[in-house]
């Protein structure tokens, strides 16, 4: 007999993959931001997962370490996408594979 | 496993493959929505309430917001027509990410049976959530308002329009 929670850790799993390959594969350093946001949502829904099934929920450890990592995670993005205009500024490019030069 | 869990995974992968798969980038800011506001409905199926609305409200609300942002402000660097929407190298990130997705599945399918089971509902409220922020997680809390100061900080340092001559 399963829990219920092998269905949302194989969902995380594949969200996850499906960040890593998107931050991996494309070319736009925008795409790359948003797989690596899906690869943190993934990890924040096993940390929702494990807190609902796990033996002490009312300790709320999971449940405050998702909060936090969705604080983190925002804070991430502002940054990062920030380092792509002032990129974009001064290279005209957000395209990775034209991005070879970390002086301008 | 109940239906409406599957509808929303399906719905939730599904929003996460069209992001990263898309040509058009404000079609991927849209479809990562999708994503987002899918992962939001597997948080309250999980009782998670305050976990969900924030993730709509920080997700949906501002991530992608500035996503569109971004990806507006960038709109003139369009790819070249035939250069294609993945880097050389896609094939070596496909296999990575298939062999991470191996990994992981193979993992949990096999501990499956010793995961723990259904321990009855937790009720949370907002109150208890309040109380553990302000006591026994307010260093963390400390810890993530000076990190989320600091990156607002840079982040308009980063992105500030440098005057001529002023490199």
């Amino acid at each position: 007999m399963t829990t219920p929670l092998v269905g949302y850790l194989l969902v995380a799993a594949l969200l996850f993959a499906v960040g890593l390959a998107g931050a991996l594969t494309r070319r736009n350093a925008i795409l790359v931001l948003i797989g690596i946001e899906l690869m943190l949502n993934a990890a924040n829904l096993n940390l929702i997962a494990f807190w609902r099934y796990g033996p002490h929920p009312e300790a709320l450890t999971g449940m405050m370490f998702a909060i936090f990592s969705i604080a983190v995670a925002a804070a991430e993005a502002a940054v990062g996408l920030g380092l792509v205009i002032q990129i974009h500024r001064h290279a005209q490019t957000t395209d990775l594979d034209q991005m070879n030069r970390m002086k301008g | 496993m109940s239906f409406v869990f599957w509808l929303v995974a399906a719905l939730t992968v599904a929003g996460g493959l069209a992001a990263v798969l898309l040509k058009n980038l404000v079609h991927c800011a849209l479809a990562l929505t999708v994503a987002f506001a899918g992962l939001a409905m597997l948080f309250l199926q999980l009782d998670a309430q305050f976990a969900g609305f924030a993730q709509i409200l920080v997700y949906i609300g501002a991530v992608a917001i500035l996503v569109v942002f971004a990806i507006l402000l960038t709109r003139s660097s369009e790819t070249p027509k035939g250069a294609g929407i993945f880097s050389r190298t896609w094939g070596a990130g496909l296999v990575i990410a298939a062999a991470v997705f191996a990994v992981i599945g193979w993992a949990v399918l096999q501990s499956g049976a010793g995961l723990p089971h259904e321990t009855g509902v937790p009720s949370v409220s907002v109150q208890q959530i309040g109380n553990a922020l302000m006591g026994r997680y307010v260093l963390p809390l400390e810890i993530v308002a000076l990190l989320l100061t600091a990156a607002l900080i840079g982040a308009v340092i980063v992105a500030m329009h440098e005057k001529d001559g002023a490199k």
